[in-house]
This record gives structure tokens, C-alpha cells and sequence, in this order.
């Protein structure tokens, strides 16, 4: 089966929209008050509730036990985001629930003891929630879940209160960056109760021109609202992206297009900060039509099965950063072949 | 090339303007872009502004008991950012109240309830979403559709009344 990435679904702009809801258990104190052996039986009840539910919207999903995969795996699986950086690190009393084309991911025992977690290609918040408050029906069928009428979901970090959800849409904005106004909207989405920050290298500088905006405020608003509070911001700054790109000037574009496309074909070395910089270029190209033989489904997989952890996980072992950029160079060529 | 502003670093914006026939180009890097004002957006239109977000400030009376439930202390809630327990936020509700103010702007849930949730939490969250469908039907001219929301939304008050 596909995963949702390799779909190639045409997007512009908005790469993909995500979905998160945390929930807990009523009967347990949350993760980070709880002993080993409660980590384990929060584990068993909520995969229990997942996956014995019989339910058709869960069929074919996994159980992955935290603890017994390679850390190369479970780096991927960040790189993926289909689970924190930190749940990837630390593995001991966590599970993951995983459904077959990736799109779905439940982390049990991470900040919370259940984080529900949907992802879809484009501009489709509403299609994400969805699949997710499905999700939560199921849990809340065979659970007790933490809630309270005032405080809505209850979350070991106040910030998750109310609804427990964060929506989230990936921007890809070049042109916006390019012209130095990322900062600006940066900082007036924060007066609304929305964040805008880097993807791909958290904290550091943003390499690929990828920006993740979402939704802060989570108390006293509506799952419904809050979205559509995000849609409309979104809808700005696509506009302005578009607005930005028309502006810049074509034939300068088409070279630096075309110059990353050919560096991609071409180079025997490639680090990731370079290769996710060049997809960057290439994708802007394919989205502005200028490039018409290479699918979404190729950028985003050698997006996410290049960066470092996924080079590993696929060799089996430990590769220094020479031999990395080398396998990249060369799965790149292979694929835009 | 290299920025025509500052000259040092690689020039990344490059615009085209064309005034009264008179064509214009600039090259410039993404910092000077930024401060001569290239990218000068017209601020985003905002219906709702929030609350600021969430602040560190710690009330003056920090109460010393513990949560009977997992043994939290709210100083040591306070100092993590995280709570121990479901029953740390009715134990010091008070505590955190103004916290969650600054965080979120509201301190009432207004969204979709679990099926485990009291039977007046689930009827006000049904209540709400009516609302919203009478709004919308109401904007839109579907009078009929509004009409049986109308009906509904009395239904549920009438009930809601009853059962109080």
C-alpha cells in the first residue's frame, strides 16, 4: 500500500495538514508521573481499545513497541513526523499505533498518554479531523477518558486544555522567505493565537523554506472554529506567497529551478541540508508548472527517505556523513532518472 | 550576484517593477528585502485576537498542600509546566485559573465532549453546535433549515430546564 506521501496528491503551497488530539485516561496520573509498569498497562488499555474495537477506520494498523525497534527506525519515523524527536529518543514505556499508509499515527505514553495524530497531502484540515475525532470515538467507547466541563480534555500541559487539538498546515513559502517576510507573519499570527515556526532542523534555520503554522489557543474554542481560524489565515498567506512568486522575476526563477534540478541529477555528493534546499527549488518549479515530469509523490519521498536516520534505517547500520551524502547522491539520480 | 544594497551578501530577491513604462530591477538579499520594506504586507485581517500566550508568573500564595491523587504540589507544578494528574486541575483550579487565562483568553471548554461526560456538558455542547447551524442557515436564507433548528434548539432548552 501507498503511503499518504507517495500518493503524489498536487499541492501548492500547503504541503500537507495535520491533525493532533491529545487525550488521557482518567484512572492514571499522566506520563510523567507514572511508574514503569502503569506505562505498560496504559499501553495495554489503549491499544486494546484501538485495535480490538473491530472498527473498519482502524484495520490494517500496527502496534509498534517503542523499546524494540532500532533507533535508526525510530529517527525515521521523526524525520517522517510521524512521532517526536523525543519519543523517538526515548522509547522505554511507549508504543506506537500505526496505520498501514502512515497517515494515522497514535503515540501512546508520550507527553500524553494518547496523542492521535492525522496527516494529509494539501489544504485539507477538515479531512484530518475527521479521521481523528473517528479515532477518538472508538477510544472514548472503551475508555474513561480525562475531561471536565470548565477545562474541556485534561492534558498534562495546561497549553493542550479544552479541545486537546492542534491543527496544522506544512507552508512551503520560498518566495515569501526569499523577500525576508516570513519573520513579519511570523510575528502577527502569534497575536492571534496561532505559531509559525521551521521545519525540518527545529530551532535552527529554516533550510527548506517549510513552515508549520498552527493553532495555539485551545480553551473556549470549538474544534470547528479553530480551524477554520487557521483556513482563513492559510488562505492569506497562500495568496501572498502566489502574489510574491508572479513578482519575482520568471526567467531568474526558471534558472534557479532549473539549476537545482540539475545539480540533483547530476551531483555524486549530496548533505541533507543541500538536497532538502534544492527540493525546495524543484518543487517550486513543479508547483509553478515550469517542471512537468516530476510528481509530488517523488519530491516528497526523497524528502523524507534521504534525511539521515532514514539512510541508516535502510543500510542497517551506522554510515558516517561521507557515505551518507554519497547514498543520497546517488538514490536522488537513481529517482529523477 | 550580489546584493546591490548591502554588497556583501548573495542577492535572493529579485523584482521587476515597471512604472510608467520605466522598468526597474532590484536585487537584493533576503535581510535588506525585509528592511527597505520589499516585502511590505498590508496587515492580516483578524476578527478574533486571543489572549497572550503562556507567561511564567507565579501567583503570590502558593498553597502547600498536595494533590491526594498523584502528590503534586502546585509549586512543583508551576516549575515543570506539567500537571500530575486529571485531579491536580480540581485540586488547584484556582491556582492555575489565572495562568490559563493569560494562555488561552477563555477559561470555559467549547468544544466536543467524550461519551463518558456528564449529560449537561454533552446538551450545552450540543446547544453550541445548533447555535452555529442556525447562524448559518440564518446567512445563507435557508429559513425552513433554520426554522427546525429553531425547534430543536427550544427542545433541548425546555429539556435542559427540566432536567436542572
Amino acid at each position: 500500500m501507498l503511503k499518504w506521501y507517495e500518493e503524489g496528491v498536487k499541492t501548492d503551497v500547503v504541503v500537507s495538514s495535520r491533525i493532533r488530539l491529545a487525550r488521557n485516561l482518567k484512572k492514571y496520573p499522566f506520563p510523567n508521573k507514572l511508574s514503569l509498569e502503569q506505562k505498560f498497562e496504559v499501553i495495554q488499555v489503549i491499544s486494546d481499545a484501538i485495535l480490538k474495537s473491530g472498527d473498519p477506520s482502524v484495520a490494517g494498523f500496527r502496534f509498534i513497541d517503542m523499546d524494540k525497534i532500532s533507533k535508526f527506525d525510530a529517527y525515521a519515523m521523526a524525520e517522517r513526523h510521524l512521532i517526536s524527536p523525543d519519543f523517538a529518543e526515548n522509547g522505554q514505556g511507549r508504543a506506537l499505533i500505526l496505520s498501514e499508509d502512515e497517515s494515522v499515527s497514535i503515540m501512546i505514553n508520550e507527553e500524553d498518554h494518547v496523542r492521535i495524530q492525522v496527516m494529509v497531502p494539501g489544504f485539507d484540515l477538515m479531512t484530518a479531523y475527521k479521521r481523528a475525532d473517528q479515532i477518538d470515538r472508538i477510544l472514548e467507547q472503551h475508555v474513561e477518558i480525562a475531561f471536565d466541563e470548565n477545562l474541556g480534555y485534561l492534558t498534562e500541559c495546561p497549553t493542550n486544555l479544552g479541545t486537546g487539538m492542534r491543527a496544522s498546515a506544512m507552508l512551503h513559502i520560498p518566495a515569501l522567505q526569499s523577500i525576508g517576510a516570513v519573520g513579519q507573519i511570523a510575528n502577527t499570527v502569534s497575536k492571534i493565537g496561532l505559531t509559525m515556526r521551521g521545519t525540518f532542523g527545529e530551532g535552527s534555520e529554516v533550510k527548506c523554506d517549510m513552515y508549520q503554522l498552527s493553532n495555539q489557543v485551545t480553551l473556549g474554542i470549538s474544534e470547528q472554529a479553530a480551524i477554520e481560524n487557521l483556513q482563513g489565515i492559510i488562505r492569506q498567506i497562500v495568496e501572498r506567497e502566489r502574489e510574491s512568486r508572479n513578482n519575482i522575476d520568471h526567467d531568474r526563477l526558471e534558472d534557479v529551478v532549473f539549476r537545482a534540478l540539475g545539480i540533483l541529477k547530476s551531483a555524486r555528493l549530496l548533505s541533507g541540508d543541500e538536497l532538502l534546499q534544492l527540493i525546495s527549488r524543484v518543487r517550486l518549479g513543479v508547483e509553478m508548472d515550469m517542471i512537468k515530469d516530476i510528481g509530488f509523490d517523488v519530491l516528497n519521498t526523497l524528502t523524507f527517505n534521504c534525511q539521515s536516520a532514514a539512510l541508516q534505517a535502510q543500510s542497517g547500520g551506522p554510515l558516517d556523513a561521507d557515505t551518507r551524502d554519497k547514498m543520497r547522491a546517488r538514490i536522488v539520480r537513481e529517482k529523477l532518472a | 550576484m550580489l546584493c546591490r544594497n548591502c554588497g556583501k551578501r548573495q542577492a535572493t530577491t529579485h523584482i521587476k517593477k515597471v512604472i510608467n513604462g520605466q522598468a526597474q530591477e532590484y536585487h537584493l538579499c533576503a535581510q535588506c528585502a525585509a528592511q527597505l520594506g520589499v516585502a511590505n504586507f498590508n496587515p492580516f485581517e483578524m476578527s478574533d485576537l486571543f489572549g497572550s500566550l503562556f507567561t511564567n508568573q507565579l501567583p503570590q500564595n502558593i498553597p502547600a498542600e498536595r494533590c491526594e491523587t498523584c502528590g503534586s504540589s502546585f509549586a512543583e507544578i508551576a516549575k515543570r509546566g506539567k500537571v500530575g494528574c486529571p485531579d491536580c486541575y480540581k485540586k488547584f483550579y484556582n491556582q492555575l485559573l489565572p495562568s490559563l487565562r493569560k494562555m488561552h483568553g477563555k477559561t470555559k471548554h467549547a468544544g466536543k465532549v467524550p461519551a463518558c461526560a456528564p449529560e449537561a456538558a454533552k446538551t450545552s455542547y450540543r446547544l453550541n453546535e445548533l447555535k452555529d447551524q442556525l447562524q448559518k442557515a440564518v446567512s445563507s436564507e435557508d429559513y425552513e433549515q433554520a426554522a427546525k433548528l429553531r425547534d430543536e434548539i427550544r427542545q433541548l432548552e425546555k429539556e435542559g430546564n427540566e432536567n436542572a
